[in-house]
């Protein structure tokens, strides 16, 4: 069987949500604070991954990034960046694909504390940054690891997107879900199988352990 | 000193109200803000913490401007520095009794005061405790503490102790009480328990409709001093019988309920729920030692 599939799916998979913390922290922290009017435009946008077909995603981005184009074009020639048929293009369909993923339940994290905690640390004369980082982070763990276990978890079982933008590039684009379809077009049952296998048993070990760390199981082994 | 003069426009569920006042404290007094709940006393405090923005109007502190809608001036909660404590207690849960004090400390600011303020509010034992763990006492003692780390002038006190019992709320008013003289403070109290505010404070404002409409010196302000009382208690009216041509009250004064035979004119006046005043001076009362 060949591995590399495999390989590239949770390398996406790790480099995606890798990212999307450090970006989703930010505009989750942003939307669980603000009043202001373009609050719903940026919430919905960040939401509709969730409800859009994955291949309209991928052909706007197809379109966008494409050399053909403007902002491709300016890409290409000031950046060097080929973003269609290649793994940077992935990483960044991806993190768009799981956005909502890792930016809701850290916003829900984030609205339901309390907020005469961030009040205390401001009276106490520290800044908001630093708030963020000793107060408000380490007390929503759970939506944290929901996050990022959700967004992991989404990116590899990413198709449409990655098909519309990657295609299907042995040891480029070509990722584990991708090898099932082409596997399963050429009859080889077997071993699109194998790799069916893999992903089921991994996802279902990833999802268990954060029901199991989020119902507080493992607390129990801790003195 | 403490000047207020503000106005704001709040949003409740009871609709629109508007805020109006005008405050002044001299330091290292205690003051209550005292009212229905609605009345603006917990925006008050916010305001002058800075934790809400007034519409106009200005605050001083020391002869310094805080706010002053006119210039333009605000100074955000951090420059303030008012140690404040809130109703919800506000501990850090992340964080051990002993950290959520640590947290507090300035930059560069001298740790013996940790060790210090454990030892003062008797939280050394505890100090290696989440504050999930600690009953509503001890989590209000960490939540004074606390405020105390970063040596604040004001003490902001939100409605401290309503959510404690009585033996415990005793404890606690003669441990704030403490404080607000060995640490030179000038505390100001929201508190709806005429008790408390008796013993507490020195002048009280009471609030209503987001304006000030009395204010006095604690014992004056609820006519206590108008009768010179053998002794007198303040409670609360918990059930009015009439038995005859009689009334029985029954009135709840910390933890006891006493009966107080009164007639219809009195017992008109009253309705289940008021705060009352019994007194006596014609008899001796008996004191005997438990």
């Amino acid at each position: 069987m060949d591995w590399q599939p495999l390989v590239l799916t949770f390398k996406l998979a790790l480099i995606t949500t890798a990212i999307l913390f450090v970006v989703s922290i930010p505009i989750a922290y942003w939307l669980s604070n603000t009043k202001s009017k373009i609050k719903p435009v940026i919430e919905t946008l960040v939401s509709m991954p969730l409800v859009l077909p994955p291949t309209v995603l991928g052909f706007y981005m197809l379109v966008a990034f494409s050399p053909e184009n403007a902002f491709g074009n300016w890409l290409n020639e000031w950046l060097g960046i080929r973003l269609i048929f290649s793994f940077g293009g992935l990483v960044v369909a991806s993190v768009i694909y799981s956005l909502p993923f890792m930016v809701q339940p850290i916003q829900a994290g984030l609205s339901s504390l309390p907020s005469t905690l961030k009040e205390a640390s401001y009276t106490m004369g520290k800044s908001k940054m630093t708030t963020l980082i000793k107060i408000l982070l380490p007390n929503v763990k759970p939506a944290l690891l929901t996050g990022i276990v959700l967004s992991f978890a989404h990116t590899v079982g990413e198709f449409g997107v990655v098909l519309m933008i990657g295609g299907n590039m042995p040891g480029k684009t070509k990722v584990a879900s991708i090898a099932i379809y082409d596997e399963v077009e050429a009859m080889n049952y077997s071993a699109a199988n194998s790799y069916s296998l893999i992903l089921f048993s991994i996802t279902f070990i990833i999802l268990l352990l954060v029901y199991l760390a989020n119902g507080g199981y493992f607390k129990r082994f801790v003195p | 000193m403490i000047r207020l003069n503000l106005k704001k426009i709040l949003k409740s569920t009871g609709g629109k109200m508007v805020l109006d006042l005008e405050l002044n404290i001299a330091k290292g007094q205690f003051v209550t803000l005292f009212g229905e709940s609605g009345a603006g006393k917990t925006s008050t405090l916010r305001m002058l913490s800075g934790l809400l923005k007034p519409d106009i109007g200005t605050i001083t502190v020391d002869g310094i401007t805080w706010f002053d809608s006119n210039k333009n001036i605000n100074l955000v909660p951090q420059q303030r520095k008012v140690g404040y404590v809130f109703q919800d207690y506000a501990l850090f849960p992340n964080m051990t009794v002993r950290q959520n004090l640590e947290y507090a400390l300035q930059r560069n600011q001298d740790k013996s005061i940790i060790e210090e303020l454990l030892d003062f509010a008797q939280l050394s034992e505890l100090q290696q405790r989440k504050p999930e763990t600690l009953s509503g006492g001890q989590k209000q003692r960490v939540a004074l503490a606390r405020a105390l780390v970063q040596r604040p002038e004001i003490l902001i006190l939100d409605e401290p102790l309503s959510a404690l019992d009585l033996k415990m709320r005793i404890k606690l008013q003669e441990y704030i009480l403490q404080i607000h003289k060995q640490f030179k403070l000038t505390t100001i109290l929201v508190s709806h328990d005429i008790g408390e505010i008796v013993k507490l404070s020195d002048c009280v404002f009471e609030l209503q409709n987001g304006k000030v409409i009395k204010k006095g010196a604690a014992a004056d302000f609820f006519g206590l001093n108008k009768t010179s009382a053998k002794f007198r208690f303040s409670g609360e009216v918990l059930k009015i019988e009439r038995e005859d041509v009689i009334y029985v009250i029954s009135v709840l004064i910390g933890n006891d309920i006493i009966k107080v035979v009164s007639d219809r004119t009195e017992a008109n006046g009253l309705k289940v729920g008021d705060q009352v005043l019994v007194a006596s001076k014609a008899f001796n009362p008996i004191i005997q030692k438990l």
